[in-house]
């Protein structure tokens, strides 16, 4: 396809690649000042316990230490940690210091202290004493009557009109349905149900969670802080230290990768109180073991789900019930939840879906939000029972899918029955390259070719198909301003949050496209709470088709101020000038952006050429995509050797081609990481056994497959020049495409991640 | 307190540290920002340096045993105007999404290539095995290595 824009589609070199490859100092750590205090927290060794005396005092006298914190002296004031929109669909179940704890991790006391050593020593000399209640792990044991109450408190609540009952550990509960699912699957010819389980991961950022507090001359704190969501720090924690948000200004720099993990407000609040106590500006950070334990995780889940077919193949009712473990705190169990019904149930129409969802409290650590973001844990069992659908009918798996798989044009009960806490919209499916996506994978994985099997080793293929949502429609917004410079290059300032993605290249290149000049000639500024507009912040798959709406939309009140302009210089009417490459076309004579902003800064009528914009979505245009593994299974071992992975993707237009591929790569080998290797392990009393980079196994080169992307463009029409989203999708493929992969390997169906060798050989010798 | 001599990215700094100073503390404490904290455990590979050329995890050497000797980080290979080859290849393969593990990798790319002057794609893995990147998905970074280390070898032609 050619490419009829100058910017959007093209390959501009990333605005901060040069500055990071350099090592510039652009990072939370390396911004904090030298007489910075050390911010270090103390956290539970027990899963469920009652504080029941607590003495600060030897810690508050030892030398060198500016501030202890604890329930008893600091406010209780109820919130949620979860880094939404306003209300929150998550309970506010949490509050800065408890005299309870829920889980091995769960906050105690913090101190700020000259140096990490003092601090340390401080925490060491808080004396607390527990009293040990039962603890419940098991989050449908903790739905059954008599389980130990987690929330017992009688102040923890919700702030949107929706089910929460805390007595009985249930965090969020969603249910819906449309037509008779029984009596569909009575008259069905194959039925196929099965629980699937996927299990406790972390988001593991390379750099953790930090935040750097400071106090300036007129009281105000700044908080630079490694986050995803700047404008949700600054009310929450105003909310939690009782400030206004006017003596906040949140300043995001670069950040080290969240994936979702840096959605949640999780350390802002504490060190901001450090610093307001001590006077002094206070640096904290998370440690590797902090990130595992105490951050955020993808919520298990126990899932089980039931397919209907007719001996024609047609899919005729999908029932689902999840139970996810939102562990402690009930951060996005609500949303996360009824994600795995709206962003998997959509892909098979049929007019009989039953969907429910339980969100359960445990004493283990807690759920948040996680790139894929529900998607992930759903889409394993359907995808799954696709193929053990297939198996019984007799029919290729592929072809199954391409029978089924929702199209352009067609709708879903569903996307108005699940929002995200509120009911959801309406949505007819707009640009699908579902089609394209399974013919190019399967190609690219020679999916007809016939696998040899030799000996010990089976060769197998598998796949998945996927979609995701791009933001939150009538929920979320973005805003941008751009003003124009005498060079003629911009100020883009952005609430969207580049935090790693390449957001404000992309967004740059998007609003350069709209002007007429290149995007060399965008400065991007993201996220500061006191100097650019509002952005919800980078989650919910939103910033290139929602942050992008803003920045398109600023752009061409910019490009028609600009023509205002230059058409008075020039004596001419307004529609018979464009802008290319920064130069005025259509006049007497050519003049650039640079003659139209020092003529207007400085010689006539003289004003700044700037312009802001918002944006909501009217939907939530899905990606689509199409994942195909080729594995090798050692039957004696059961080690699952993934020799190629094939990902074909449906984002609509990619503004920058290799961002959006990048963002495709780097989901894919997480979900395949999540598939094969990454797992919590507890001991009896829920304390993490594995919270390092050598327990707890990520992928590195020498464990990845032959990695294949394909990049299938269509044009979104709703999207800003025809973009959806491209950033979570991804991850969510390889659980049910490795299992399929296995299957068809050797005939086991491995159902609860991951495909450890332990798990597959013990599956292989059931089977036999 | 251990006095300690050592040559960062050309210039000589001596102090005293405390014996239980990490090199990675040390060279941040002196004002090295490229040089992460991922994990503290060697794990992760964000605090990677060129110990007499030899690619190391600072975390995991202390301050004072790296005294005598000289620490190359990132900040020695290029900069915004004047990239080394490796910088480039990264930022123009769309190898760079954080950023964070950067740096590091970058020296440990420069030491495979100073060791295997046209790598297969098999020994870049190999080299890279120690930096986790969970961004991109790497891939992107073996096409890097083996841009710049054409290149690299070109300029060694000239």
């Amino acid at each position: 396809m050619t490419n009829k824009f100058s910017q959007v589609g093209t390959n501009v070199r990333k605005v901060d690649g040069m500055a990071l490859a350099t090592g510039g100092s652009l990072f939370v750590a390396d911004l904090a000042p030298e007489n910075a205090l050390c911010g270090m927290i103390l956290t539970s060794p027990h899963a469920h316990a009652r504080i029941v005396r607590m003495d600060i005092s030897r810690a508050e006298a030892l030398d060198g230490v500016y501030a202890v914190l604890y329930h008893g002296n600091v406010p209780r004031i109820l919130h949620t940690t979860a880094g939404q929109g306003f209300p929150e669909p998550s309970p506010y179940d949490t509050v800065m210091f408890d005299n309870k704890v829920r889980y091995v991790g769960d906050r105690v006391a913090a101190v700020a202290a000259e140096t990490p050593e003092i601090a340390a020593q401080a925490l060491s000399l808080i004396e607390v004493e527990y009293e040990i209640l039962e603890p419940v792990f098991d989050p449908v044991k903790a739905l059954q009557p008599g389980a130990p109450v987690i929330h017992d408190e009688p102040d923890a609540h919700v702030v949107i009109p929706v089910p929460y009952d805390k007595d009985r550990n249930l965090a969020a509960f969603v249910e819906t349905s449309v037509g008779d699912v029984d009596g569909a699957l009575a008259k069905c010819d194959v039925v196929v149900t099965g629980t699937y389980t996927t299990q406790y991961a972390q988001h593991c950022p390379i750099e953790p969670h930090i935040t750097l507090c400071e106090l300036d001359p007129y009281g105000r704190v700044r908080i630079t802080s490694s986050t995803q969501v700047p404008w949700h720090v600054r009310r929450i924690v105003a909310q939690c230290c009782e400030i206004p948000v006017r003596r906040i200004r949140v300043v995001k720099p670069r950040i080290g990768g969240g994936f979702g993990a840096k959605q949640e407000v999780l350390i802002e609040d504490v060190c901001t109180m450090l610093c307001l106590r001590s006077g002094q500006p206070v640096l904290m950070e998370y440690s590797r073991k902090d990130e595992f334990v105490s951050s955020r995780t993808r919520h298990p889940s126990v899932c089980t789900t039931t397919l209907g077919l007719t001996k024609d193949g047609k899919i005729q009712a999908i029932r689902m019930h999840m139970v996810l473990n939102t562990g402690a705190y009930g951060s996005h169990a609500l949303t996360v939840g009824s994600n795995c019904g709206s962003k998997v149930l959509p892909m098979y129409p049929c007019e009989h879906i039953e969907f429910k969802m339980e969100g359960a409290y445990t004493n283990l650590p807690v759920g948040g939000a996680y790139r894929g973001y529900g998607a992930t844990q759903a889409v394993f069992s359907v995808e799954c029972l696709i193929d053990e659908a297939a198996a019984r009918l007799g029919r290729d798996p592929l072809e199954l899918r391409v029978q089924n798989h929702i199209r352009s044009g067609m709708g879903s009960p569903i996307f108005k029955a699940l929002g995200e806490g509120t009911e959801g919209v309406e949505m007819t499916i707009g640009s699908c390259g579902l089609p394209e996506c399974i013919s190019l994978g399967a190609e690219a994985i020679e999916w007809k070719k016939p696998r040899q099997s030799s000996g010990r080793k089976a060769r197998g293929v598998g796949m998945a198909i996927l979609m995701q949502g791009s933001s939150i429609p009538h929920v979320d917004m973005g805003a941008a301003t751009i003003k124009l410079n005498e060079d003629g290059s911009f100020n883009l300032l952005m609430g969207a949050t580049d935090l790693g993605t390449g957001s404000d290249t992309v967004l740059s290149q998007i609003a350069a496209e709209e002007i007429g000049v290149d995007t060399t000639m965008m400065i991007p500024l993201s996220s500061d709470t006191d100097v650019t507009p509002f952005d919800v912040g980078a989650y919910a798959s939103s910033t290139t088709y929602l942050s992008g709406g803003a920045v398109k939309k600023a752009a061409l009140l910019i490009r028609h101020q600009i023509l205002e302009v230059a058409a008075e210089m020039l004596r001419c009417e307004q529609e018979k000038l464009t802008i290319e490459d920064g130069r005025i076309l259509g006049g007497a004579k050519v003049i650039t952006c640079s003659d139209v902003a020092l003529h207007s800064l400085y010689s006539h009528n003289q004003k700044q050429i700037m312009a802001s914009a918002s944006h909501i979505t009217e939907k939530s245009p899905p990606p689509f995509a199409a994942h195909f593994a080729d594995v090798e299974v050692d039957l004696d071992t059961g080690f699952v050797k993934l020799l190629k992975y094939v990902s074909a993707v449906d984002c609509g237009t990619t503004i920058h081609p290799k961002l959006a591929e990048g963002q495709t790569e780097g989901a894919t080998m997480n979900g395949i990481s999540f598939a094969l290797t990454e797992e919590y392990l507890f001991n009896e009393k829920g304390r993490m056994l594995n919270p390092s980079f050598g327990h707890y196994k990520i992928f590195t080169t020498a464990d990845m497959p032959e990695m294949v992307t394909i990049m299938v463009p269509t044009y979104e029409t709703t999207g800003p020049y025809g973009a959806k989203s491209v950033s979570e999708i991804s991850i969510n493929g390889a659980l049910p495409a490795i299992s399929n992969a296995i299957f068809n390997a050797c005939g086991v169906r491995m159902m609860h991640g991951p495909f450890t060798p332990e798990r597959v050989a013990r599956a292989l010798r059931e089977k036999a | 307190m251990i006095p300690i001599q050592l040559d960062i990215n050309g210039q000589t700094i001596e102090m005293e540290v405390v014996p239980d100073l990490t090199l990675l503390d040390l060279l941040r404490a002196v004002g090295v920002a490229s040089v992460k904290k991922g994990c503290g455990e060697g794990d992760c590979g964000a605090c990677g340096v060129l110990l007499d050329g030899v690619y190391v995890k600072s975390c995991l050497i202390l301050a004072a045993q790296a005294s005598g000797h000289s620490v190359e980080t990132v900040e020695s290979l290029g900069n915004v105007e004047h990239p080394h080859p490796l910088q480039t290849a990264f930022v123009d393969a769309g190898a760079v999404q954080c950023g964070f593990c950067i740096p590091s990798m970058l020296l440990a790319a420069k030491s495979l290539i100073e060791d295997h002057p046209e790598p297969t794609v098999e020994q870049i893995r190999e080299g890279l095995d120690g930096n986790l990147c969970r961004c991109t998905g790497y891939v992107k970074q073996i096409e890097a290595v083996q841009t710049a280390a054409a290149v690299m070898k070109e300029e060694d032609h000239d």
